[in-house]
């Protein structure tokens, strides 16, 4: 797999790879590409996200030729799609669905990272563009509901919109200003429009990026060493290529079931009845995706004050605010909150049991976040957020201080060749930077 | 095996957040009142993944929509035309439509007119507007119907519950808390409703026969209505199957030649 500088093809393709070496450039980084041997299936989730991103523009774009970005069309628009166009219920289930299945992969892929310290040095770039896609994944998948102008469309874009009121003396004119005018009405329908066609496209650039960084070091792997020498490694052709085109297949025929047997399970019945804004829903509830996060802006339901002085510093919408958003920031400094220096959960016999606990309370989470803010409900979801920023903040930095980590092997190959299971004569030892 | 563990938790993975999003998707209609019955789960034909619709429910369903709720209840995503989906032929498409007058122009002079309706019209609305809607029923507006077997978790059996949950005394347990206002009647799985009890024993006759008991009136509208709500429902069915089937034969193939390829490493 030795490259010569230059990809093999016909003259033509010689004479353009001499002044612009795009085929060289693709060859080196999609086909020899080197990369770890022993990767599970939980490095599928990657390339599959990629996928879908391309579905969801690929569909999208037939969409928007069809829909019409106006509060007295825009339902009927879609509507129109689902009956009188030509397919048009496929492209528009598969957009719907495509949505929560983008999140469903990258959820998937981040907690790969999480588990096997994919943030660690040196892909903390690599990390950090990556919680950036994520952002922009929730903003693109937010206006992108808001389209259908359903109750849930508008209400859910009501509620979420006045969170920025909560920022302190300009908070009230940020808000009017995202509206273009004086509650989420048809400006806002139309600029949600535009950036929901918009985002997607800086959602790619930024997953160039995010390759990129990948390429620069390569892929982590389940033991979270780095490669000792060539030996350790496998060109991405044809061994990763295939196993991710098989993942694929799994995934759509996951996908396609949903599709077609139970297109509306995800999604929030409420948003077939037309916009309405003199009728509020009786819960307003966003979609399953961010249902955690919902749940710990709702669990700040308290004032924060001087003791004893009354006098209020952050008021508890604020405080919502405040945490919801402090729960991305702290997944974007997660590099510098875990210092261990042993990547993989595999081998931190401690971390591997808060890494599952903090799974499950971002699933509780997420359930807190369905059910109304009443009762043992708004206290379930103090705990969980209490428990999710106790992981980032004290958990992970005291683990990388106490933990005693597990001797790692002395390289992929060693235990891969071998058949696995004993890990002879490996010392226990600092990761080093490639 | 062993590649399949992983593979399991996938879809594991996969079918868990599915199950948990089951679970948020609860509505605001389930008895919240107490004295309250929960909705009724019916068998449908459509159901499952070989599930069709049942035609001759679907025409008979037509038939009570078109002679009883369309007095005050609308239809509007749906053309005459779409009526030969479920099997009613071209001319009779013509006749129904020809059945009802809708507003075009402006003519050559300048005014609205009336004309009988095409194929092509939309169906006509009983009301011009909302407004117009409410006025007539006493302040609650009968809503459009297009929709209404989608915007529930209960599907058509929200319908079918509607209309055969009427009872004349409101169950004790639902008076302590709850009363009726003029206008109101009780319904055994939604409390207070302004719609009157629209179906009675042989309120209509079918024109195949069947006899026009409450629950066969009520079973073939709210299936009508679940047709109109999702008319493309036995294509995507049957999309789905074939391309489930592809994907299978695919998917194993890519396995064999994933295996294949990986031997050489080891
Ligand atoms: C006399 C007028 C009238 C007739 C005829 C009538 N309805 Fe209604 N319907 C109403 C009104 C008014 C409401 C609103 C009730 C309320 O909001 O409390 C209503 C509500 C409904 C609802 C509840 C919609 C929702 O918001 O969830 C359904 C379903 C319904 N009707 C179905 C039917 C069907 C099916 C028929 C024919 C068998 C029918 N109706 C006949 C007046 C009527
Ligand atoms: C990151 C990728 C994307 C995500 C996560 C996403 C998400 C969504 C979501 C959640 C909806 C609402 C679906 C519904 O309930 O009906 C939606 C609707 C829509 N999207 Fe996207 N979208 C993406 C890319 C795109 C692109 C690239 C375009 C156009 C170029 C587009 C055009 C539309 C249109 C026209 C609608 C309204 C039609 C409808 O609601 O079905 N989307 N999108």
């Amino acid at each position: 797999m030795a490259s010569n500088g230059t990809a093999p093809g016909s003259k033509l393709v010689k004479w353009i790879d001499h002044r612009l070496p795009i085929f060289t450039f693709m060859r080196h980084e999609t086909h020899e590409y080197p990369t770890p041997r022993n990767l599970s299936y939980w490095w599928n989730f990657g390339s599959l996200a990629g996928i879908v991103l391309v579905i969801m523009i690929a569909t999208g774009l037939v969409l928007a030729m069809q829909y019409a970005p106006h509060k007295d069309l825009a339902f009927d628009s879609v509507e129109r799609i689902m009956r009188d166009v030509n397919g048009g219920w496929l492209l528009r289930y598969i957009h719907m669905n495509g949505a929560s299945f983008f999140f469903i992969v990258v959820y998937i892929h981040i907690f790969r990272g999480l588990y096997y310290g994919s943030y660690k040095p040196p892909r903390e770039i690599l990390w950090l563009l990556g919680v950036l896609i994520l952002l922009l994944m929730m903003g693109t998948a937010f206006m992108g509901y808001v389209l259908p102008w359903g109750q849930m469309s508008l209400w859910g874009a009501t509620v979420i919109t006045n969170l920025f009121s909560a920022i302190p003396l300009v908070g009230e004119s940020i808000v009017e200003w995202l509206w273009g005018g004086f509650s989420v009405d048809n400006p806002t329908l139309n600029r949600f429009f535009v950036f929901h066609f918009l985002l997607p496209f800086v959602i790619v650039a930024v997953v160039f990026l995010h390759l990129w960084a990948l390429h620069r070091f390569g892929s982590n792997n389940p033991l979270g060493i780095d490669a000792k020498g060539p030996q350790d490694k496998i060109p991405f052709h044809p061994y990763y290529t295939v196993k991710d085109a098989f993942g694929l297949g799994v995934f759509l025929i996951v996908f396609a079931a949903v599709v077609s047997f139970a297109p509306n399970f995800m999604g929030h019945p409420d948003n077939y009845i037309p916009a309405n804004p003199l009728v509020t829903p009786p819960h307003i509830v966003p979609e399953w995706y961010f249902l955690p996060f919902y749940a710990m802006l709702r669990a700040v339901d308290f004032d924060i004050a001087i003791p004893f002085t009354g006098i209020v510093i952050i008021e508890a919408k604020l405080g919502g605010v405040l945490v919801m958003f402090g729960s991305i920031a702290l997944l974007a400094l997660l590099p510098w909150l875990d210092r261990s220096p042993v990547r993989s959960g595999r081998f931190r016999p401690v971390f591997k049991w808060f890494f599952w606990v903090f799974a499950l309370d971002c699933v509780i989470l997420g359930y807190c976040g369905s059910q109304p803010a009443e009762g043992g409900w708004i206290v379930a979801a103090q705990i969980a957020t209490l428990w999710y920023f106790l992981h980032f903040l004290a958990i992970l930095p005291l683990l990388s201080i106490l933990e005693r980590p597990k001797p790692l092997p002395a390289s992929i190959g060693e235990p891969v060749l071998k058949g696995g299971g004993t890990l002879a004569g490996a010392a226990a030892k600092p990761m080093e930077k490639a | 095996m062993r590649a399949l563990s992983p593979l399991r938790g996938l879809l594991m993975a996969a079918g868990l957040s599915a199950l948990a999003t089951g679970a948020f998707t609860t509505g605001a209609l389930a008895a919240e009142q107490p004295g309250l019955e929960h909705y009724p789960s019916l068998d449908w034909h459509f159901e499952g993944i070989f599930g069709t619709y049942e035609r001759a429910s679907l025409q008979r369903g037509f038939q009570v929509y078109n002679e009883v709720c369309a007095a005050c209840h609308g239809l509007d995503l749906l053309a005459y035309r779409n009526l030969e989906a479920i099997g009613f032929s071209p001319e009779e498409v013509k006749a129904i439509a020809a059945g009802h007058r809708v507003e075009d122009g402006p003519d050559d002079a300048g005014d609205m007119f009336e004309r009988p309706a095409t194929p092509a019209d939309r169906f006509r609305s009983p009301f011009a507007n909302a407004k117009q809607a409410a006025a007539a029923n006493g302040g609650a507006a009968p809503p459009d119907l297009s929709l209404v077997a989608k915007r529930t978790e209960y599907g058509p059996d929200y319908t079918y519950a509607l209309l055969t949950g009427y009872e004349e005394t409101p169950p004790y347990a639902w008076s302590q808390e709850n009363s009726l206002l003029p206008g109101q009647y009780f319904n055994k799985y939604r409390g207070a409703i302004s719609m009157a009890p629209p179906l009675t024993e042989d309120l209509i006759e079918y024109s195949d026969g069947t006899g026009a008991t409450v629950h066969q009136m009520a079973y073939d509208v709210s299936n009508f209505l679940m047709w109109a709500a999702e008319p493309h429902m036995e294509e995507r069915k049957q999309t789905g199957i074939k391309a489930i089937l592809f994907l299978l034969v695919f998917t194993v193939i890519l396995y064999a030649v994933k295996r294949k390829i990986w031997a050489k490493l080891h």
